[in-house]
C-alpha cells in the first residue's frame, strides 16, 4: 500500500508541476515582476479586461449574388442574340432578398430547347424552370449559391484581416460569426475610438476607371436637361464625391455623366502608394498589372483629349482630362489629408470587399474599465477563496487542510489549463473561477459530511474513509455532469465573456474531480498509513 | 465544529407552506412581468446605445441632460452609475436612435454634445486611443526621430494612454500630469494638437436590432436546451419522476429569479442569463444530492414510506447542503461586493439563485417525489420510485475506486 501511495504523491506532484508550468512557462526571472509578466505571457486576457473593441459586421452576401446574377444576364442578353432567340424581357424580380432569380419572358416556345442548352452550358451553376405564358426562371442551383455566399464571407474575412494587419492592431481576432448568418466578428485589442478601423473595414473599395461623358451637374435634373431628358444609352449618372470631404458634406451635391463600362477595375491594380502632388498636396499613385496596363494603355489612346473618371464604391472620385496615352500607373487626388491618402492607398492594396458590410454591434471596453474589472475581480476572487479556506479549516480542522489543499491545487489546474489551452480569461470567466472554488468544495463537504456519518456509526477510521468516498463519488459524478451540461450549452450559445465563464467553470469542475476526490484521498490515505491503529482521525 | 447533529426535521410535514412561500414569489414575480415592469432587457437583447461616461468632477445630471437635449437626444436616460465618488454617468439610448445604417451615430452624438468646449482643429486626449496619438506624434515628430520613430513614438503614445487609463482611472485633469510620465517635448506638441475635455469614455455598448432579436432567441434556446438536458441525463441516472421533479425545481428558480429581477427592476443581460444557466446547474446539484441519498435509503429501507424516507434522506444531507450553500453563498457574496460594477447583475442573479436553489430541493423537489407516489398509489399501481437496477450501481462504483 505504501509503495502506491508514493507512486499517488509522484503523479500528484508531476501534476502540479506540469500545471504550474502551464501558468507561468518558464519566466526569464523570478521576481514578482517577471512572474507577472511571464502569467500575462501566457494567460490570454479577453477584450473586456485590457480593453478594446468587439464588432459584429453582417456580410451582404446579396450583393455578391447580385454581381454574379448581373454577369449572367449579361451572358444571356449576349447568347440570345447571337442564337437569335426572341424575348420580350429578362428581369430580377426581387433583386433585394433573392438577387439569383432572373425571369426571362416572351420566349417563342420553338425556342425553347435552345434556350435549355444554353442555359445548362453557359450558365452551369443555374436552373431552368418553365413557367407560365412562355415564360421561364432562371435562378441559382442552391449548392452553388450557398457556397457564393460563403466564399463572399471568406473573402471578406481575408480582406479585413489585410486591412486591420496594416493599421498595427496587436493580436486582432477575424472570425467568422454565428451559425451560417454571414457575419464576422472582429476584436481588436487596445482599439478604443474605432472609427477610423470601422470605416476603414468597411469601404468596400470597389475601384474603377470608367470614361466621363459630361459634369459636373448640380443635380440630377440638371444633368437629365442638359441631355433633353434622354441619357445616352451605355451611360449612367453618378454622385461625385470625395472621401477627403466626408467631414464637410454640407457642400452641394455634384453629379456626373459616366459610361456603363469600366476600363480598369481594383482587380488589375498591382500596387498602391501614398504620394504628394507638386503642390504638395497628399494623393494616391496606382499601378497596374501587365494585363491591366495593356487595357489602360488601349483606352487612354482612344480617348486621348477626352476625359476620364476614377470611381470608387460608385461615387465619382475625381474627373480628369487624358493628355497622352498612359501605360500603367495612376494618380487619384481628391483633396486628401495625408492620413486619408494613405488609408486609401492600404485599402486598394488590401483589395475590394466583395460584398458591402454593416456593423450589427459594437462595444469598446476602455482600457482604465479593463483596469478596473481586473482588480475588483481578483479582489473578490481572493477575499471569496480566503473565506472558504478559513472556514474549511474551522469547521474540519485536519481535514480541513486536506479540503484546502486540495482547493489550492484546483485552482492551479484550472489556471494551468488556461494557460496551456490558450483559452481566454474574462471577467465572467474570473468569476466562472470563483464560483468553482465555492462549488468545487461542495465535493470535500459532501465527503467529509459522509466520513463523519460513517464514524459515527462506528465504523474505524479506515472504513469511514473508504465508504464516505465511494459514496459521495456516485453523487459527485452526477452533480459534476449537470453542471457541466449547462456549462456546455452556454459555451454553445454565448459569445465573448459569457463563452471564457463557460469555459473556466468546465475546466474547474473537470479539475475538481481530480482534486476533490483523488488528491483528498491520498492525503487522507497517507495520514492514516502514519497513524496508529485506532487512533481518532482529525475531522473536526 | 459541527453544526448539525442528527437534524429530524419533519420537512415535508411543511410542504404547505413552502407551496405557498414559493406561490406568493412566484405569483408576484410573474404578475410583475406580465403587468408592472415587464421584463426589464438589458442593451444586449432589447438593442440600443449605452455609453459610459467618467466624469473628472461629480458630473451634474442637468448640464449633462441639456447637452444631448441640444444634441437633440431627447429621450436619453442618464442615470449615475457606481459608487458617487467614480464621478460615472451611464447614458441610455432606446433602439430607435440606434439604426443599422449608422451604427455608432448615437455613441458620435453624445461624445460630440459632451465635447461642446473644444477648441476647433484639436483632439480630445481624453478620447484618444494609443493609435491615434502614434500616429499624430509620428506626423508632427517631436523629438526629431526621423526614420525609425515608429517604435518609439509607439511607445510614447502608449505610456501617455497608460498613464491615463491605469494611474488616472481614464481621466487627465491637465497636460501637466503627463510630465512625470513622458518626455517633455512629447507634452509640449500633444498640447498643441490635442485638448483635454472633462470626461472619458469608459465603455460602450451598441446593439443593433438583428443582434437583440438573435441574441434573444439564442438565450431562450440556451435555457431551454440546458433544462431538457437535466431532464435527460437524471432520466438516464434515475427514474423518469426525478428528471420531471428535478426540471420543476429548476423552472421554479429560475421563474423566481427573473421575477426578482422583474421586481427590483434590473435590466436581464447576457450575464445574467450565464448566471442564469449556473443556478439551473447549482439547484440541481443540490437536488441530486437528495436524490441519491433517497435513492440509496430506498433500497435500505424497503419496509417505510417513501415520505419517511424522504425525510430521512434531507436530515441526512441537511448538514452537507447548509454547508455548501454558505460557502457557495460566501464566494458569491465575495463576488457582489467587490466584484465591480460589471458583473453586478450577474453576482445578484447567482445570490438569489443560490438561496432559492437551496431551498427548493428541500422544498419543491424532495415533495413532488412523494406526491407523485401518493397519488400512484391512489390510482392502485406499485410504487415507482424504485432504486436503479443494481447492475448500473456496481459499475459507477467500480469506478470510484480509484
Amino acid at each position: 500500500m505504501n509503495k502506491n501511495l508514493g507512486w499517488k504523491l509522484a503523479l500528484i506532484i508531476g501534476t502540479l508541476l506540469f500545471f504550474l508550468f502551464g501558468i507561468v512557462g518558464v519566466p526569464n526571472n523570478w521576481s514578482g515582476h517577471g512572474l507577472l509578466a511571464a502569467i500575462q505571457q501566457r494567460i490570454h486576457l479577453g477584450l473586456d479586461l485590457k480593453g478594446g473593441t468587439h464588432l459584429i459586421l453582417q456580410v451582404q452576401v446579396n450583393d455578391a449574388v447580385k454581381v454574379d446574377s448581373d454577369n449572367a444576364i449579361e451572358r444571356l442578353k449576349q447568347d440570345l442574340r447571337t442564337h437569335k432567340i426572341n424575348y420580350t424581357e429578362i428581369t430580377q424580380p426581387d433583386p433585394a432578398n433573392n438577387p439569383d432569380k432572373i425571369v426571362l419572358k416572351g420566349v417563342p416556345p420553338e425556342s425553347s430547347s435552345d434556350l435549355r442548352s444554353i442555359v445548362s452550358e453557359r450558365l452551369p451553376e443555374y436552373n431552368l424552370a418553365s413557367g407560365a405564358e412562355n415564360s421561364w426562371t432562371i435562378s441559382m442551383k442552391p449548392q452553388a449559391l450557398a457556397e457564393l455566399k460563403n466564399r463572399a464571407v471568406s473573402q471578406a474575412i481575408e480582406t479585413i484581416r489585410n486591412r486591420i494587419d496594416q493599421l498595427g492592431v496587436t493580436e486582432p481576432v477575424i472570425q467568422e460569426h454565428g451559425l451560417g448568418q454571414y457575419q464576422i466578428l472582429v476584436q481588436l485589442p487596445g482599439v478604443d475610438d474605432p472609427a477610423r478601423v470601422k470605416e476603414i473595414m468597411q469601404s468596400t473599395a470597389m475601384l474603377e476607371i470608367r470614361q466621363a461623358l459630361g459634369g459636373p451637374y448640380s443635380s440630377e435634373q440638371q444633368a437629365l436637361q442638359e441631355h433633353n431628358g434622354v441619357l445616352p444609352p451605355d451611360a449612367v449618372l453618378m454622385k461625385g464625391k470625395s472621401i477627403g470631404e466626408r467631414d464637410a458634406e454640407t457642400g452641394g451635391e455634384t453629379w456626373y455623366l459616366i459610361s456603363r463600362s469600366s476600363a480598369v477595375t481594383g482587380r488589375d491594380l498591382r500596387t498602391a502608394e501614398a504620394g504628394r502632388d507638386e503642390n504638395g498636396q497628399p494623393d494616391v499613385r496606382f499601378t497596374l498589372t501587365g494585363e491591366g496596363g495593356r487595357r489602360f494603355y488601349a483606352f487612354t489612346s482612344a480617348h486621348v483629349g477626352e476625359d476620364l473618371a476614377v470611381v470608387l464604391d460608385n461615387k465619382v472620385q475625381e474627373k480628369a482630362v487624358i493628355k497622352e496615352p498612359i501605360r500603367d500607373t495612376g494618380v487619384i487626388n481628391g483633396r486628401f489629408t495625408e492620413q486619408q491618402a494613405k488609408d486609401l492607398a492600404m485599402i486598394l492594396r488590401s483589395g475590394a470587399l466583395p460584398a458591402g458590410i454593416k456593423y450589427l454591434e459594437e462595444r469598446t471596453v476602455g482600457p482604465s474599465l479593463g483596469t478596473d474589472s481586473i482588480r475588483a475581480g481578483v479582489r473578490a476572487a481572493v477575499v471569496g477563496m480566503l473565506a472558504v479556506l478559513i472556514f474549511m479549516l474551522a469547521y474540519y480542522r485536519g481535514a480541513g487542510i486536506n479540503a484546502d489543499v486540495a482547493l489550492i491545487l484546483n485552482l492551479i489546474i484550472l489556471l494551468g489549463f488556461l494557460g496551456f489551452s490558450g483559452a481566454t480569461l474574462t471577467l465572467p470567466g474570473i468569476a466562472g473561477v470563483i464560483l468553482t472554488v465555492g462549488m468545487g468544495v461542495d465535493s470535500n463537504v459532501l465527503i467529509f459530511e459522509r466520513i463523519r456519518e460513517e464514524l459515527r456509526n462506528g465504523k474505524t477510521p479506515p472504513s469511514a474513509v473508504d465508504q464516505g468516498f465511494s459514496h459521495a463519488w456516485i453523487t459527485i459524478v452526477d452533480t459534476h455532469v449537470t453542471t457541466i451540461i449547462s456549462a456546455f450549452i452556454l459555451f454553445i450559445f454565448g459569445t465573448g465573456p459569457v463563452r471564457g465563464f463557460a469555459v473556466t467553470l468546465t475546466f474547474g469542475l473537470l479539475a475538481n474531480l481530480f482534486t476533490a476526490v483523488f488528491v483528498s484521498r491520498v492525503i487522507f490515505d497517507y495520514v492514516l498509513s502514519r497513524k496508529q491503529r485506532g487512533e481518532a482521525l482529525s475531522i473536526g | 465544529m459541527e453544526f448539525f447533529r442528527n437534524p429530524n426535521i419533519d420537512f415535508l410535514g411543511k410542504k404547505w407552506y413552502f407551496l405557498a412561500f414559493s406561490l406568493v414569489f412566484s405569483v408576484a414575480g410573474v404578475l410583475s412581468m406580465l403587468f408592472w415592469r415587464g421584463i426589464p432587457l438589458g442593451v444586449d437583447f432589447r438593442g440600443g446605445t449605452l455609453v459610459y461616461v467618467k466624469f473628472s468632477h461629480p458630473p451634474d445630471d442637468n448640464a449633462v441632460r441639456a447637452a444631448m437635449d441640444r444634441a437633440g437626444l431627447h429621450n436619453a436616460r442618464i442615470q449615475r452609475y457606481g459608487p458617487a465618488a467614480n464621478n460615472e454617468v451611464l447614458i441610455d439610448l432606446a433602439l430607435q436612435e440606434t439604426s443599422e445604417q449608422a451604427l455608432d451615430q448615437g455613441k458620435t452624438k453624445i461624445i460630440n454634445a459632451l465635447e461642446s468646449n473644444a477648441p476647433p482643429g484639436k483632439q480630445d486626449l481624453n478620447n484618444a486611443s494609443s493609435l491615434t496619438i502614434t500616429n499624430y506624434l509620428l506626423e508632427k515628430d517631436p523629438q526629431h526621430l526621423g526614420t525609425d520613430a515608429n517604435q518609439r513614438y509607439t511607445a510614447e503614445a502608449q505610456a501617455v494612454v497608460s498613464y491615463r487609463d491605469k494611474t488616472k482611472g481614464g481621466v487627465l485633469g491637465s497636460f501637466d500630469e503627463l510630465k512625470g510620465a513622458v518626455d517633455p517635448a512629447v507634452v509640449a506638441s500633444l498640447r498643441e494638437g490635442f485638448f483635454l475635455s472633462d470626461f472619458g469614455v469608459r465603455n460602450v455598448e451598441i446593439v443593433g436590432p438583428q443582434v437583440g432579436k438573435q441574441l434573444q432567441t439564442q438565450a431562450e434556446l440556451a435555457v431551454l436546451y440546458s433544462l431538457a438536458g437535466m431532464l435527460v441525463y437524471l432520466w438516464f441516472r434515475f427514474e423518469w419522476i426525478y428528471g420531471v421533479a428535478a426540471v420543476i425545481t429548476v423552472f421554479h428558480d429560475t421563474l423566481i429569479t427573473v421575477g426578482v429581477f422583474s421586481l427590483s427592476n434590473k435590466p436581464i443581460s447576457l450575464t445574467v442569463i450565464a448566471a442564469i444557466l449556473t443556478l439551473v446547474g447549482y439547484s440541481n446539484n443540490d437536488t441530486i444530492v437528495v436524490f441519491d441519498r433517497i435513492r440509496e435509503n430506498i433500497k435500505l429501507l424497503r419496509r417505510e414510506r417513501l415520505a419517511d424516507i424522504v425525510n430521512r434522506s434531507i436530515n441526512q444531507t441537511l448538514s452537507r447542503t447548509i454547508l455548501t450553500a454558505g460557502l457557495t453563498f460566501l464566494t458569491v457574496l465575495a463576488l457582489y461586493l467587490f466584484g465591480g460594477e460589471v458583473l453586478h447583475g450577474f453576482s445578484f442573479a447567482l445570490v438569489i439563485g443560490i438561496l432559492i436553489g437551496t431551498y427548493s430541493s428541500i422544498a419543491i423537489a424532495a415533495p413532488i417525489l412523494v406526491a407523485y407516489q401518493d397519488w400512484r398509489q391512489g390510482q392502485g399501481k406499485k410504487p415507482t420510485a424504485m432504486p436503479v437496477e443494481p447492475a448500473k450501481r456496481e459499475r459507477v462504483k467500480a469506478k470510484a475506486k480509484v
